[in-house]
């Protein structure tokens, strides 16, 4: 099944997600949700310092309270070697996992768990835990990245010496790594052009802001097996790394995974689930564990805080010439940055000759960053698109028009070497030109901006397992948790290949004892990836069916023909075969050789990565520096929509959230490296009344490497609004905006610097 | 200390239920009641996952304690439907697909119904700010308030032929 | 031959700056072999974390994929996503 089908029955429409009852009538069960018999409450004790030697951590008081069952310590978690482990997918240091789960010997932000007790109540819970009494020896701490680089700046980690340089350092620093791509001959590039901008960038850290704390329920049984109940986009994530850093085996636990309440890429690790099953081992009670809406922003997520300084060079054509990008991203209390990922991203939309970016991986005493969509790729596409604004402006060219004349095309080599598969970035800007948006006229104070982005997307291990029942309905299995309408993707491509009813699929997220191993909901992956898995298990079943009818017309496989759910024998002449459905087979399998099910896990190649255009305009009010985003326009390249509805979904999604990084959000500190807002009143994401309709546009230029097109399309709708609402707001007040967020002391700041500077 | 003893009225059924003094609304309806529809996003009325209503009134669960339930009448995501018949506004947020996760879902529904039950004609400025105390991350509100004007619409549409 | 691409980077550190190197091999596996034997210790950096890029398409986890007489191959870090 290639490409040239292009008459899809199912495929393309737009039906109510299975799972869509459950969920509008609050029947869905959630990480917090789950109840079991006898279940203690579990809470976490955390450092309130940025920066902290533990010297000393006495639970006598609060093991002795009445009601208390458990008190663990990072003493009850394996103490895990410094290594790289290549187990799952990407390399993972687990010591660092472990000690982000729970500190050992130092704390290294405030919020960073110390010890943790599970009781018979709330209440008692909470007494107890104010009983822990932590000795600390506070230490200096820093919060800022280029503070973090400066010599002298407090250490995190005595062991941690800069990789990727040569020669190896022998001291200790808080740049974990650096890494470097280069094309051809920087040098060179900028002798050869005409025009060049450089400029400095800043954007601050953000939490990925779902709305459903994390939460976990995990019973740890005599015979040292385990099972978990939690919202994560992994279970068989929260199950590896559980087992590491409890010492078990894989087998012995068993993750349930509940519905997810949003992740964006924060829910990719594990930060409760460890300590609910030391708790649940010590006490042997099931222990169900929530975080507060606090202590989700100050020891989960958020994504790097950055420093980003480009520099674009262009004939005064506008053909560009050369681009560098130097990338310092925060990476929190732990290495692991996405800063490569940002050098790997934010030239690619174009085609440069001589390309080089660098790219620094920074410790200080903020909370473990996490993935957030597209991880690294907005900050470093906010510094580059908002160059090519500037460039475009001192051309006098229109932004449209420069980022076509430089568009990356199939073939091109990007910055990290590869060439460009199949892609659809032109097609997003000619969109975008015939968008009546593009062309509509502004009021005062208004400004339109344009920006671009590009995001990789990956494939992976992805299984699936599809069982045709009785009468001719169908279960799907999946080991993909559901965290934005992919149960419907999953079964509209079953019953494409199957030709039946979408109506008559019905699909199931599997625990890890249910389904084969599949990689985590991330990475844009899970239509593309898990999809590619079902749509081969049905066409695994399909196989079978045609044989069972085979059977039953005593006729030979390959004269039997799959079509719009009937089995039709090809035999010339023949009418005494009628065609049979998949429900009369179904019914007859019992006599024919047993149930009918395909089971297929792959590891899926062929992710087309994809390509987005979004139109902002904003309207500044000058007297108070207030900015209204007035309309929006997302245009990307998707390959193809399954469920446009759900696609066009992504693209709201994550144009908003990137709306929220540019507008208001930001972690704010005080002189003690504590967070001053953790709490949604205070940390502003927005809300409906910030934003007008979020208008859509699904460009479809087929991924050749999935059966129906499909390109993963979650991340990339988050890379170009940064700089497309910077880009509006600096065109509507005249005055280039380089930090964000934008909110209005910030503008009102710079319009009035620019007023005394002019 | 002893529990309270609290009568009240849950989605038109009489209810009871002990409760500490401290528990909120939100903790008697999900830990003593089994009545996990309504989320908790963050404990400090900032997100709308726990929209009730009490007595008619749109309030967060985490902002009421339980005690306070006492002699009120208190409508949650559990009672919107009647019986396996969705509301004319949980089957236009299906229709619109109107819900990502979902997590953020049923308080969308409590607080878009007490608007459309004093207000079968909103502009979209007023479902937006009628709207603006619940927060969804999936989304970008768009398929959200589409699903409020729709349903608003049909809901006209019967009511002038009814 | 197979051409290897490194970035400049990486090719200071372990190859002696050597950006383009020549191989014969059908497989990412053979590939790499033959990169040991004149690199001693590359296979080992290139099993920690990194990906590789074979004529374009990127193989996040790769052993028997296939390497043609004319491809061209790159190395790039595995990419992750939210």
């Amino acid at each position: 099944m290639g490409n040239e089908q292009n008459t899809f029955r199912v495929v393309g429409t737009r039906p109510v997600r299975p799972d869509g009852v459950d969920k509008v009538t609050g029947r869905a069960e959630f990480g917090a949700d789950h109840q079991l018999p006898g279940m203690l409450v579990g809470v976490v004790v955390r450092s309130p310092h940025a920066h902290a030697r533990i010297k000393s951590i006495d639970v006598s008081a609060a093991r002795a309270v009445p009601g208390v069952l458990a008190v663990v310590t990072a003493a009850d978690l394996v103490d895990l070697p410094s290594e790289l482990s290549s187990g799952g997918e990407a390399p993972i240091n687990f010591r660092h996992v472990s000690h982000n789960v729970i500190a050992r010997d130092k704390a290294l932000y405030e919020g960073h768990a110390v010890a943790a007790l599970a009781a018979t109540s709330t209440a008692i819970a909470a007494a107890a835990a104010a009983l822990i009494k932590v000795d600390y020896e506070v230490l200096p701490h820093v919060i800022d990245v280029l503070e973090a680089m400066r010599e002298g700046a407090p250490l995190l980690h005595p062991d941690l010496f800069t990789t990727g340089v040569t020669p190896t350092p022998t001291t200790a620093s808080n740049v974990a790594g650096v890494t470097e791509f280069a094309l051809g001959d920087i040098a060179k590039g900028f002798a050869e052009a005409e025009v060049i901008i450089e400029r400095e960038y800043t954007t601050q850290p953000v939490h990925q802001g779902y709305i459903e704390p994390h939460a976990v329920t995990a019973t740890f049984g005599a015979d040292g097996t385990a099972s978990v109940w939690c919202s994560s986009q992994g279970q068989f994530m929260v199950r590896e790394f559980c087992a590491k850093l409890m010492g078990m085996d894989i087998g012995q636990i068993r993750v349930i995974p509940l519905e997810i309440g949003g992740g964006f890429g924060g829910k990719t690790t594990v930060y409760l689930e460890p300590l609910a099953l030391a708790l649940s081992r010590q006490s042997g009670r099931p222990v169900k564990m929530v975080m507060s809406r606090g202590d989700v922003f100050k020891a989960t997520g958020p994504t790097s805080g950055t420093h980003v300084k480009i520099k674009l060079g262009a004939k005064r054509d506008g053909t560009f010439t050369a681009g560098e990008m130097t990338l310092k991203y925060q990476a929190g209390a732990y290495p692991g940055s996405p800063a490569f990922l940002g050098g790997m991203t934010g030239l690619t939309p174009y085609l440069f000759e001589h390309a080089k970016a660098t790219c620094y991986d920074v410790v200080s005493n903020r909370p473990k960053s996490a993935a957030y969509r597209a991880p690294g790729a907005p900050m470093a596409a906010f510094g580059v698109e908002s160059a090519i604004d500037e460039l475009a402006q001192q051309l006098n060219i229109d932004p449209l028009e420069l980022r076509l004349k430089n568009a990356a095309t199939t073939g091109m080599r990007t910055l990290y070497g590869a060439k460009l598969p199949v892609v659809g970035y032109v097609e997003t800007l000619e969109a975008a030109k015939a968008h009546p948006h593009y062309s509509a006229p502004l009021g005062p104070n208004q400004g339109r901006g344009i920006a671009s982005g590009f995001w990789f997307n990956i494939g992976g291990p992805s299984s699936a397992a599809i069982h045709v029942n009785e009468d001719g309905t169908v279960e799907v299995v999946t080991g993909n948790p559901d965290i934005g309408g992919s149960r419907a993707s999953m079964a509209m491509m079953a019953a494409e290949v199957l030709g039946i009813d979408f109506a008559h699929v019905k699909p199931t997220i599997g625990d890890t004892a249910q389904i084969a191993y599949s990689f985590l909901t991330g990475g844009s992956r899970v239509t593309f990836a898990t999809g590619k898995a079902v749509i081969e298990a049905a066409e695994a079943t399909v196989l079978q069916l045609c044989g069972r009818a085979a059977k039953m017309w005593k006729v030979e496989p390959y004269e039997v023909e799959w079509r719009a759910g009937s089995a039709h024998c090809t035999r010339v002449d023949d009418t005494t075969r009628a065609p049979v459905t998949l429900a009369e087979i179904a019914h007859q399998a019992g006599r024919t050789g047993g149930p009918i099910s395909g089971n297929v896990s792959i590891n899926a190649a062929g992710a087309g990565p994809g390509f987005g255009t979004h139109l902002c305009d904003v309207e500044v009010d000058p007297e108070t520096g207030s900015v209204k985003i007035i309309r929006y326009t997302a245009i990307q390249d998707v390959g193809r929509a399954i469920h446009p509805a759900y696609v066009e979904g992504q693209l709201q999604g994550g144009a908003v959230q990137g709306i929220g990084w540019a507008l208001n959000e930001a972690y704010l500190y005080d002189e003690k490296g504590c967070l001053l807002n953790s709490g949604f009143l205070d940390y502003r994401m927005p809300v409906a009344s910030d934003l007008p309709m979020i208008d859509t546009v699904l460009v479809e230029v087929p991924n050749p490497g999935h059966p129906f097109g499909v390109r993963g399309v979650g991340e990339v709708p988050i890379v170009p609004p940064l700089a497309a609402v910077a880009n509006a707001v600096s065109r509507a007040t005249g005055v280039r905006m380089t930090d964000l967020p934008l909110s209005p002391p910030h503008v009102l700041a710079q319009l009035d610097r620019a007023k005394t500077a002019g | 200390m002893a529990k309270h003893h609290i009568q009240t009225t849950i989605n038109g059924e009489p209810a009871e239920f002990l409760c500490e003094t401290q528990q909120t609304l939100l903790d008697v309806l999900r830990d003593e009641l089994d009545l996990t529809g309504s989320k908790e996003g963050c404990g400090t009325g900032d997100c709308g996952a726990c929209s009730v209503l009490l007595d008619g009134r749109l309030v967060c669960a985490c902002l009421v304690l339980g005690v306070e339930a006492a002699g009120h009448e208190i409508s949650t995501i559990e009672g919107v439907a009647q019986g396996n018949v969705l509301h004319p506004l949980q089957q236009a947020f299906l229709n619109e697909a109107a819900l990502q996760c979902g997590i953020c879902t049923p308080g969308f529904i409590i607080a878009g119904k007490a608007l459309l039950e004093r207000n079968l004609n909103p502009t979209e400025t007023e479902v937006r700010y009628w709207l603006a105390g619940n927060l969804c991350r999936c989304t970008g509100y768009d398929k959200i308030v589409r699903a409020v004007m729709n349903c608003a619409a049909q809901m006209r549409e019967e009511a002038s032929h009814g | 031959m197979a051409l290897v691409i490194l970035q400049s980077d990486f090719a200071r550190r372990y190859t002696g700056g050597q950006t383009q190197i020549e191989v014969n091999a059908s497989d990412y596996r053979s590939l790499v072999a033959g990169l040991e034997r004149r690199y001693p210790g590359l296979a080992e950096q290139l099993s920690l974390g990194m990906a590789v890029a074979i004529d374009g398409e990127i193989f996040q986890t790769p052993l028997l994929e296939a390497v043609g007489p004319d491809s061209e191959v790159h190395f790039l870090p595995v990419i992750g996503g939210g």
